[in-house]
């Protein structure tokens, strides 16, 4: 059973924010956010490729990925790290190319916590409410599509004629 | 604060979709409502392993069950599952396939702590 993920999307306010725990030490999460090959591993959807342009997890470090689908279809994110704070914290922008000049400000708290387990904290602020939920809605159509294409066709299997 | 999404049972429902036995329960439910028995034939898994299977989905209202015949089939719910594809159910989806990810990776390369033991399913 996995740890649970917690979501907050106001309906007033561009901003989500979410909470996961993880059975391992903030040193062990931290690094899976900072070392490029282990970013690689799960940043992306499963079922497509991700290419690291460069990745610089450091204040003042920039980042660039390409997600390609099955299709061939590219899909470009980039952004730039404000803060980055080992163990504790990071600031950074995020753009997704599909959506372009709609950056969105995101953090990311890393807290430890007892038993060798951790608390991730993200909060990421949009320039607009339709920003918010546009944005979120191509990247899950077009980049983020494993876990959607699951639901899919679970939907496909449940809406067909008995 | 306001949340769009009533997050107890969206995690009751992405918890029970989670599991591959429930989404093959559901997959086989779409064809048409199934007593346990039936449910239970393709898996190797014990009629009662079965029977708490639906009874996560049932907990979730992905599946309901008639009371009234001896046979109590399984119906699914399907207003449940689709109201599963709002935006922020996608965005959480998403999410958490990239943290299940994300615990996997931790899983191999966690070289300098020593690992917890992972929870059993």
């Amino acid at each position: 059973m996995s740890n649970p993920l917690k979501i907050t999307a106001p309906e007033d306010l561009p901003y989500i924010a979410f909470e996961r725990e993880f059975d391992f030490p903030v040193a062990d999460v931290f690094r899976a956010h900072k070392d490029p090959a282990l970013v690689t591993q799960w940043l992306g959807p499963r079922g497509m490729k991700m290419e690291m342009d460069h990745y610089d997890f450091r204040t003042g470090g920039s980042y660039r990925y390409i997600h390609t689908g099955p299709e061939g279809v590219p899909y470009e994110f980039r952004g730039i790290f404000h803060t980055v704070r080992e163990n504790e914290f990071a600031l950074q922008t995020f753009e997704f190319g599909g959506y372009p000049d709609s950056v969105s400000l995101e953090s990311m708290t890393f807290e430890e916590l007892d038993g060798g387990r951790c608390r991730l904290r993200g909060h990421a602020m949009y320039q607009s409410m339709e920003a918010r939920d546009g944005m979120l809605h191509s990247g899950m159509e077009g980049g983020m599509s494993e876990g959607y294409e699951r639901l899919e066709e679970l939907l496909a299997g449940a809406t067909a004629p008995a | 604060m306001t949340v769009i999404s009533d997050d107890t049972a969206l995690d009751a429902a992405f918890m029970a979709l989670a599991d591959p036995v429930r989404r093959s329960i559901i997959a086989r439910l779409s064809r048409g409502p199934a007593t346990v028995n039936e449910l239970a034939e393709p898996f190797e898994i014990s009629k009662q392993a079965v029977s708490k299977h639906i009874q996560v989905l049932e907990q979730a209202e992905l599946v309901t069950r008639t009371r009234d015949a001896q046979r109590r089939p399984v119906h699914l719910n399907p207003a449940r599952l689709e109201a599963l594809t709002a935006w922020i159910d996608q965005y959480r989806l998403v999410r958490e396939e990239q943290f299940r990810s994300l615990d996997a990776v931790l899983e191999t390369s966690a070289g300098q702590a020593a690992p917890k033991a992972k929870e059993e399913q």
